[in-house]
C-alpha cells in the first residue's frame, strides 16, 4: 500500500496503482482493442459483427468493474439511435416490404432490419470507446504515446484539448452571464438565441487566441522545448504476450473486415 | 542588462530603449510605472523569452547567470530565469490530474530521474508552504493557488533569477494577499534574485529591496524602497505611491505631525479587502481613520 504523503517518493495519487487487471494493461494495448471492437462492429456486415462486439464489450467491463459507469454513454447515444431508427424504418431507398401504412408513412421491414443493424454498430462502437476511457487515463495514454514515438508538442496538444473541454464550458457559462448583464437575450425564440450566439462566441474566440502567445511563454518558461524525452512518472508496463494480443487484435480485424466486405464470411 | 533595447517583431518602435539594470541575488528589485511604460517587456526581456520565444529585435546586452541570452535557446534560459505571469489559468499546462504533477512538469521536461524531480517538487511545495495542494486538481484551484502553483511550478526548475510579471493583477483580495505573503516569505528566505514588476506599490514597500521606474522603455529612477516611493516626482510618472504614503502626506498637508513621521512603511500593511492601510503596531495619528 503507497502511503501518499511519504516524503521522497512519488506519492500514491500520483502513481494511481491500476484497480484490476484490465486497468493494468498497457495504454495501448486497452487503444487497439478498442480500435479493433470498433473496426469489426462497423465493418462486418450482418447481425454477428457488432452482437459479438457488444458481447465482449459487457463482458470486458463486468470483469473490470466499470459496467455502471457504461450507462451514461449509452444513454448519450439514444439521440442519434433515435433518429436512425426513424430515418431508416421510414425512409428507406428500394424498401417495399411494408409493415403498415400509417397515413403517408410507410415503414418497411427492409428498413427496420437495417435501423436495428446500425443501432447495434453504433452502440457497439459507443461502448467499447466507453470502455477504454474508463479504463484508461488521459495521462496514461498521452505517456505511452510519447514513449513510443509520438512527439512531445503532439501529446500536449491532444492532452490539452481534452482538458480544455470543461475549462470552455465554464468560459462560456461565465460570458453568457456577462452578456446577459449586458442585455443580451439567451431565453427567447430560437431566432433570438442562435442570434446570441456571436456576442458568446466572439469573445471566447478572441480570448482564446489572446492566450496562445502567453501559454507559449509559460510552456517555454517550463523547459517544454528541451531536448530528449520527458521523464515518465508512472510505470507503463507491457509484456510480450500484450504485443501479440495488439498484433493478433489488429491483424485480425483488419482480415475479418476484407473478408466481410469480399463476401467470404459465412455468419448471419 | 546593459543599454538593452528591444522592438516586437514586425515593428521598428522600441519599446525598450536603453536599459540598464542589474539584479543580484538575494535582492527584491521591482519595477514600477504607467501603462505602456514597457514593464512587461523588460519582463520578457530579462527571462530571455524576447527575443527567443516570441521573435523581436533586441540590442544591447542581457545576461542570465553570466550568459547572453541571445545565445541561450529557451529551455537553457527557463533554467537560469523563471518568469510568473498574470493569468494563472494560462501558466498552468492544462495536461495534468493533480498540483503535484503540475509542479513536475518543468523538471520532467527535462528528463531528470525520478529522485530527482521529487526532490525538487518537494522543495517548491515547501518554499511556498502549499504542500497541502499537491493532491487537488489544478483547474479546481482559486486564484490565488493556482497562481503559487504556477510559481512552484517555476522554482522546480531551480533558476537564479526569478521575474515576476504583475504577479496579483487578476487576483481578488484574498487571492492577492496570499501571493504576496508567499512573495514576502521567498524574498526574505532565498538566494534569488528576483525582479517584480508590480502596479501595487504597497505589495513593492512590502518585499522590494530597490525600485526602479520605468517611463518610455527607460529606467528614470532607481535607489533604495523608501527613497523611491517616498519621492514626490513619483506620481509624476504615472504611479500612485503606497497608501503609507499617501497618508503620511495627507496628514503633513492637513498640518498634522506625530506618529506618522517615523512609520516604517514595511510595517503598515494594506489591507487588501478594506483597501486600507492598517497599521501593525504604530498607533494611528489623532484623527486618521485606517
Amino acid at each position: 500500500m503507497i502511503d501518499a504523503h511519504r516524503p521522497g517518493v512519488v506519492p500514491g495519487f500520483v502513481l494511481r496503482p491500476p484497480t484490476g487487471s484490465y486497468h493494468a494493461l498497457n495504454p495501448s494495448t486497452k487503444l487497439v482493442l478498442a480500435f479493433a471492437e470498433a473496426a469489426v462492429a462497423f465493418g462486418v456486415r450482418g447481425w454477428t459483427g457488432p452482437l459479438v462486439v457488444i458481447a465482449i464489450v459487457i463482458a470486458t467491463a463486468t470483469a473490470a468493474r466499470v459496467g455502471r459507469s457504461l450507462v451514461p454513454f449509452a444513454l448519450a447515444v439514444i439521440p442519434l439511435v433515435a433518429s436512425i431508427l426513424l430515418v431508416n424504418t421510414f425512409l428507406f431507398p428500394g424498401a417495399t416490404d411494408v409493415i403498415a401504412r400509417i397515413g403517408p408513412l410507410a415503414p418497411t421491414w427492409t428498413g427496420l432490419e437495417a435501423a436495428l443493424q446500425a443501432t447495434l454498430r453504433v452502440a457497439a462502437f459507443a461502448l467499447s470507446v466507453a470502455v477504454f476511457a474508463l479504463t484508461t487515463p488521459t495521462d496514461d495514454l498521452l505517456a505511452d504515446l510519447e514513449r513510443r514515438g509520438l512527439g512531445r508538442r503532439g501529446v500536449f496538444v491532444i492532452g490539452a484539448a481534452i482538458g480544455m473541454i470543461p475549462r470552455m464550458v465554464e468560459r462560456a457559462s461565465e460570458i453568457t452571464d456577462s452578456q446577459r448583464a449586458r442585455g443580451l437575450d439567451t431565453e427567447g425564440s430560437r431566432w433570438r438565441r442562435i442570434r446570441g450566439v456571436v456576442p458568446l462566441a466572439a469573445p471566447m474566440i478572441i480570448g482564446a487566441l489572446s492566450e496562445v502567445e502567453e501559454r507559449t511563454m509559460a510552456l517555454e518558461a517550463r523547459a517544454f522545448s528541451a531536448p530528449g524525452r520527458r521523464t515518465i512518472l508512472r510505470p507503463l508496463p507491457d509484456s510480450a504476450w500484450q504485443r501479440i494480443v495488439r498484433w493478433v487484435a489488429g491483424l485480425g480485424a483488419i482480415i475479418l473486415v476484407a473478408a466481410s466486405v469480399a463476401g467470404l464470411l459465412p455468419v448471419p | 542588462m546593459r543599454d538593452a533595447r528591444y522592438a516586437y517583431a514586425g515593428t521598428s518602435r522600441q519599446v525598450l530603449a536603453g536599459v540598464d539594470l542589474d539584479v543580484e541575488a538575494g535582492r527584491v528589485v521591482a519595477v514600477v510605472g504607467p501603462n505602456e511604460a514597457g514593464k512587461s517587456t523588460l519582463c520578457l526581456v530579462a527571462a530571455g523569452l524576447a527575443p527567443i520565444a516570441i521573435g523581436g529585435r533586441l540590442e544591447g546586452s542581457v545576461l542570465l547567470a553570466g550568459d547572453e541570452t541571445a545565445g541561450l535557446a529557451a529551455y537553457q534560459a527557463a533554467q537560469r530565469c523563471g518568469i510568473l505571469f498574470q493569468n494563472p489559468a494560462t501558466q498552468l499546462s492544462g495536461t495534468t490530474s493533480t498540483v503535484w504533477e503540475e509542479i513536475a512538469f518543468g523538471p520532467r521536461n527535462l528528463g531528470l530521474d525520478i529522485g530527482a524531480i521529487v526532490e525538487r517538487v518537494e522543495g517548491a511545495m515547501a518554499t511556498l508552504d502549499i504542500a497541502g495542494l499537491a493532491d487537488r486538481d489544478p483547474q479546481r484551484l482559486s486564484g490565488g493557488q493556482a497562481q503559487l502553483v504556477a510559481l512552484a511550478s517555476v522554482l522546480a526548475l531551480r533558476p537564479s533569477l526569478l521575474v515576476l510579471d504583475e504577479p496579483t493583477s487578476q487576483l481578488d483580495p484574498a487571492g492577492t494577499r496570499l501571493v504576496g505573503d508567499a512573495l514576502g516569505r521567498f524574498a526574505a528566505d532565498n538566494g534569488t534574485a528576483v525582479l517584480l514588476v508590480e502596479h501595487k506599490t504597497g505589495l513593492v514597500a512590502r518585499i522590494a529591496d530597490e525600485v526602479a521606474v520605468l517611463v518610455g522603455g527607460r529606467i528614470v529612477e532607481h535607489g533604495p524602497t523608501a527613497e523611491i516611493l517616498r519621492d514626490p516626482a513619483l506620481a509624476e510618472h504615472g504611479v500612485d505611491p503606497p497608501p503609507a504614503v499617501r497618508i503620511e502626506r495627507a496628514v503633513a498637508a492637513a498640518g498634522r505631525s506625530g506618529d506618522l513621521a517615523g512609520l516604517d512603511l514595511a510595517a503598515l500593511e494594506v489591507d487588501p479587502i478594506a483597501g486600507a492601510p492598517r497599521p501593525t503596531g504604530a498607533p494611528l495619528p489623532t484623527g486618521a481613520r485606517a
